[in-house]
């Protein structure tokens, strides 16, 4: 029966290279040593804090070019890396299907990525561990992996520096966009916020607003931002998130979902959190928000929750069509990772992509996936850490058709994992 | 073809009620056997649950299971015959009163009472059939498909799509259509069909399942036909509005307004014959793209278009507005055409080998030559040239894109011209790998099925 066991993959040139030990800095690396003086361009991000539900959908013909913008500089930039061979191999020779079925998995065959040989070891049973320098981390990517800058506009409003000033050495808030070598589809690139302080693979508010706020300005309901926890998947201890485009809806974005119906914490927030139903893996859906700030403050908080509490974790983000809810997955998984849990299956072998069903794919899912009882308990302090507390899920029941549907489909699914498993 | 699926879908989605027949199809044969006298709604279960079951041999199913020496006398005849005669099953013992009664119940069980207006508003031509139902019938036609294929409402509603199809129609087509059917996803083929009074008209249809909200059960089939006409005539945008409006008005969701541009504009390719110096009897199938890649194209601003290298002349099979614009051509001159055709007597030839030469081995170039607007003024043209793969991964297309050289009035929005054009390029990759992937409408369908 095929199984996935997810193999880490080289997300950078630099990575196997590690071994060598480093050669100071004719590199031209992320670390304290290049980046401050690189010339790598810059999107800076309008910090939006403005009602997003209650935004109508009329753009100014001044801000239509700008939407496309990131997506274009993200594109362009790709496919310019792409020509000049910094990919193991071509993403789009991989053959690829949607497998039928009521959710349409995506199975990808793909023989390049995985590692053949041993993984660089470290413990897969915790969640937050401390950031260890003698490990590959992103500060030893070279420039050339790295597309541009993403980081708050100074001054509120959106900016693109083709050339952008230097970093000074004291700021550390230069977050940057890379590639991601071993692509599991086009466009598959690394957000890595605050590289130079090296932080360990692990969610804190700041953070995983800066990736909200990327997956916002891409503005695509295709570009999705996903993060995998230390135990779910990373493989690196160094923050980041990962994003790519899929012009597919995800079979988890398919699912039906149901309203957590849920008394107001001391603030409304207006985050509405939904649970995710007929799929294999539990899941989360968190949507709306007052402000930007505040989806990803709840999320953010739930995340931590997670964290601190050594349960693996994976989540994605994406700007729904509609321009207004977002909404974030966050999957709570040990053996896939967040795209293989949203649907998104990446095979080794010929045989398991020509024989592969959306049975296999449920099966394959439903098995790490947290059981009911659980994950209810789980999703309870879940709630609670987000600010929420909840009415008994009986009540539930009866108004599942007042769950709103008006805008598409928002998912942001929690799964919960099993014990954690060593891989190799 | 996509974006009036959705407004179908839409329609169709909003107030949904439990299917009637849910479980029929579980419940057969266990239910029966047992039984020494069946009555009417047994029948009725006993048909549904053939409607799965489209391709089997019945009468083996029958003796297997031993229902025949238990059908009441005269009703087994009628179903021999049928066997005989017909790939499917029209269960006619059972009377056109309870068959006239499943078709209103399809509707009017399942959505709300307006949707039946709403549907009957929206100016194209498709249908809705119910799988559920035995024979598959259709059970709502627009009144654009009505005009289309000439039969009246009362010919058309109750039968299957078959009726349709005539001596032209490619079987292999129809036996897609059918997998696509069992296996419960969209699909898009181009075929031939015939009108009542028995000319036949080649079209371009797509069928996109719809999921019960309440379990994900396929409780209908949409099934949108845009025919394919001789003549190449462009719309213009006065054409494009006045869908705006009424997909619109009978769409409770807003539609942003870029789609609808888009839905115009496929609309009208696809009355464009992409063929030149084919005969007209012979409709190339080869170099039409789908609906739904040429709306995801559509959004690409730059100027690019998309050759196929299959073809013996290598035709151009999609351009952009921006390449028309630049070269001054309109679509239906460029569609077809090889892609050496802006090339003139100034444009050096060697360029057009290297071009030529990069198609064949299958690599990216990027090369700056002379090329002639319709006008006959000349720019030069920094083109960027790079293989398109499908989902499978092999090469569908070959993707150009233009830019004059030291165009200053073009508006690149402060990124490079290199990086400019290379996002052309990434876009179209991702258009096409994505929307290639098996059932080629079932993106932007999709996320409106499971409502």
């Amino acid at each position: 029966m095929l199984t996935i066991k997810k193999v880490p993959t080289v997300v950078s040139n630099y990575q196997e290279n590690s071994e060598k030990g480093f050669e100071g800095c004719g590199r031209n690396c992320l670390g304290k040593c290049c980046l401050p003086v690189s010339k790598l361009p810059l999107y800076a991000f309008k910090e939006d804090n403005s009602n997003l539900i209650g935004n109508s959908v009329e753009k100014s013909s001044e801000e239509q070019p700008q939407i496309c913008f990131l997506h274009n500089l993200l594109l362009g930039q790709w496919e310019d890396r792409m020509s000049r061979g910094l990919f193991r191999y071509d993403v789009t020779a991989c053959d690829k299907k949607i497998i039928p079925g009521r959710y349409g998995f995506i199975a990808q065959l793909n023989k390049g990525r995985h590692l053949k040989k041993r993984p660089t070891e470290f413990r897969v049973d915790k969640v937050l561990q401390d950031f260890d320098e003698t490990k590959f981390n992103f500060t030893k990517v070279g420039q050339e992996e790295v597309l541009f800058r993403f980081e708050k506009s100074n001054d509120h409003r959106r900016r693109f520096f083709p050339t952008a000033p230097p970093v000074t050495a004291d700021s550390d808030s230069s977050s940057v966009v890379a590639i991601n070598v071993s692509p599991i589809e086009y466009g598959h690139v690394l957000l890595i916020p605050q590289v130079l302080n090296c932080l360990p693979q692990k969610i804190d508010h700041g953070s995983f607003l800066l990736a909200l706020h990327f997956a916002i300005e891409a503005a695509d309901p295709f570009f999705r931002v996903g993060y995998n926890s230390l135990g779910a998947f990373a493989t690196i201890n160094h923050l980041h998130f990962q994003a790519y485009y899929l012009a597919a809806s995800f079979p988890v974005e398919k699912a039906p979902t149901r309203r957590i119906m849920t008394m107001k914490g001391r603030e409304d927030k207006g985050v509405i959190i939904s649970q995710l139903l007929n799929y294999p893996v539990r899941g989360l859906v968190f949507e709306g928000g007052n402000t930007i700030q505040d989806l990803s403050d709840s999320v953010a908080s739930s995340c931590i929750f997670l964290q601190n509490n050594n349960i693996p974790f994976n989540c994605y983000a994406e700007k729904q069509a509609r321009g207004e809810a977002i909404q974030e997955l966050l999957d709570t998984q040990v053996n896939p990772a967040v795209w293989e849990i949203s649907g998104h299956i990446v095979l080794k072998r010929q045989e398991d992509f020509d024989d592969a069903s959306e049975t296999c794919a449920w099966r394959i899912l439903a098995e790490v996936s947290l059981s009911n009882k659980r994950f209810n308990e789980v999703k309870a302090h879940i709630l609670e850490a987000a600010g929420f507390q909840t009415e008994t899920e009986e009540k539930n029941r009866d108004h599942e058709g007042e769950s709103i549907h008006d805008q598409p489909s928002p998912k942001a699914v929690a799964h919960l994992p099993q014990d954690c498993m060593v891989f190799h | 073809m996509a974006l009036l699926l959705h407004s179908v879908l839409i329609t169709l989605t909003t107030g949904a009620r439990p299917p009637l027949f849910a479980d029929a199809c579980s419940s057969f044969p266990l239910l029966l056997l047992g039984k020494s006298h069946w009555t009417d709604r047994d029948l009725r279960w006993l048909s549904l649950s053939l409607v799965p079951l489209i391709e089997v041999d019945f009468l083996s199913l029958c003796l297997d299971s031993k229902i025949l020496t238990k059908i009441p006398h005269g009703i087994g005849a009628n179903w021999q015959s049928k066997v005989d005669t017909e790939e499917d099953f029209q269960v006619s013992t059972i009377s056109m009163e309870s068959q006239l009664g499943l078709i209103e119940r399809s509707f009017s069980t399942r959505y709300s009472p307006w949707v039946r207006e709403a549907l009957e508003e929206l100016p194209h031509n498709f249908t809705i059939s119910d799988p559920t139902i035995s024979g598959h019938p259709i059970v709502f036609a627009s009144p654009g498909f009505l005009k289309l294929s000439g039969f009246p409402r009362d010919q058309v509603i109750g039968n299957n799509g078959r009726i349709f199809q005539g001596p032209k129609t490619n079987r292999k087509t129809v036996m897609e259509i059918r997998e696509a059917i069992r296996e419960e996803r969209a699909v898009q083929v181009a075929l031939w069909n015939y009108r009542k009074d028995g000319t036949p008209f080649w079209m371009l249809f797509q069928l996109s399942p719809v999921f019960s909200k309440e379990d994900g059960r396929v409780i209908h089939f949409i099934g949108v036909q845009v025919p394919i006409l001789r003549k190449k005539r462009l719309t213009d945008d006065g054409d494009a509005a006045a869908w705006n409006e009424i997909v619109c008005g009978s769409c409770r969701r807003e539609v942003c307004s870029d789609s609808l541009v888009d839905l115009g504009r496929v609309l009208a390719l696809d009355t464009d014959t992409n063929c030149r110096g084919v005969e007209a009897e012979e409709p190339c199938e080869a170099s039409l793209i789908n609906s739904s890649l040429n709306i995801s194209l559509g959004r690409i601003k730059q100027s690019f278009v998309l050759i196929d290298p299959h073809l013996p002349n290598m035709p151009i099979v999609y351009a952009s507005d921006a390449f028309l614009k630049l070269t001054g051509y309109d679509r239906h001159e460029v569609l077809g055409c090889n892609w050496r055709f802006l090339s003139g007597a100034g444009t050096d030839s060697s360029v057009l080998n290297q071009i030529q030469e990069s198609i064949q081995v299958e690599q990216a170039c990027t090369v700056c030559f002379l090329n002639y607007r319709k006008d006959k003024s000349t720019f030069w043209n920094l083109l960027h040239m790079s293989p398109v793969r499908n989902a499978t991964g092999k090469i569908a297309y070959f993707v150009g894109v233009q830019m004059e050289e030291k165009c200053k009035s073009q508006d690149r929005h402060g990124l490079s011209p290199e990086i400019w054009q290379l996002s052309a390029v990434g876009a179209v990759k991702v258009a096409v790998r994505s929307l290639s992937m098996g059932a080629s409408c079932s993106n932007s369908s999709d996320r409106f099925n499971t409502l």
